[in-house]
């Protein structure tokens, strides 16, 4: 009898530890809170609309190592307006940040388009700021099929 | 390590005055993110490109700052309004200081 409850004991035990292993990475990761931090550093409380950004990346990331993201907001790009920079979040990576465009009106449009690496399903925001101050955000969520978290 | 990241860089060798053209980038790079361990469970240090720049005739026309969320070989693309003709430079600036830079001409006319 003893050692029947010795075995349920170390069963729990190992049971812990399955779960601990589970969670223990998951510490590391970005959340909404932090991408929210992370906006918040940038610009504040400052008011955001919807509308002008479109973003270009799949419903389904096939692979989370290298997901193609494209992004553009529309604008004229004119010396007196135009995009000065596009931010691009996700919360369910170790890091919210994922990168920085920086426009200028010699780009003629405010488009760029990169790959990135998702650890996992997540949501992935869009901050745009207008040269006039003006901010515009998006979000979409990605389903990642094999996450992009190697070792 | 970082001795060769071979960037490839495509764009029209031509454009009409006011032609917005598109540039397309490719180098070949790591882009290790300081997440990963290695065998003995030691932290791979974190060596990424941080930035890249294209400047046409001297002048910054587009950055993009990277963080290790960037896909290893790392793609850029973005657009130019061509309006004269020049000289591109880009530029990918490494954490360890190193800045590797590429040229392209574009004739506009």
């Amino acid at each position: 009898m003893p050692q029947a409850l010795s075995r349920r004991s170390f069963a729990r035990a190992s049971l812990i530890g399955a779960a601990a292993a589970v969670i223990a990475p998951r510490l590391a990761f970005a959340d909404a809170k932090s991408v929210a931090a992370e906006i918040a550093k940038l610009y504040g409380d400052r008011a955001m609309s919807a509308g002008r950004i479109k973003l270009d990346l799949a419903q389904i990331a096939e692979n989370g190592l290298a997901a193609p993201i494209g992004v553009e907001v529309e604008s004229p790009m004119t010396e007196k307006d135009f995009v000065r920079s596009i931010h691009i979040f996700a919360d369910g990576n170790p890091a919210p940040g994922v990168v920085t465009f920086k426009f200028t009106p010699d780009c003629g449009r405010a488009a760029a388009s990169t790959r990135i690496r998702l650890a996992q399903s997540q949501n992935i925001v869009v901050i745009a700021e207008m040269s006039d101050g003006q901010l515009f955000s998006h979000r979409q969520d990605v389903k990642v099929t094999v996450g992009g978290c190697a070792g | 390590m970082s001795a060769n990241i071979n960037p490839r860089v495509r764009l029209p060798q031509k454009a009409k005055p006011g032609e917005i053209i598109e540039i397309r980038t490719l180098v070949s790079h790591q882009m290790e993110t300081g997440q990963r361990v290695d065998g003995a469970g030691a932290r791979i240090p974190r060596k990424i490109i941080n930035r890249f720049t294209a400047s046409f005739n001297g002048k910054t026309v587009f950055e993009a700052d990277w963080q290790p969320a960037i896909s290893a070989n790392p793609y850029q693309s973005f657009s130019f309004r061509a309006r004269e003709s020049g000289e591109f430079k880009f530029v990918w600036r490494d954490d360890d200081g190193v800045e590797h830079t590429a040229s392209a001409t574009l004739t506009v006319g």
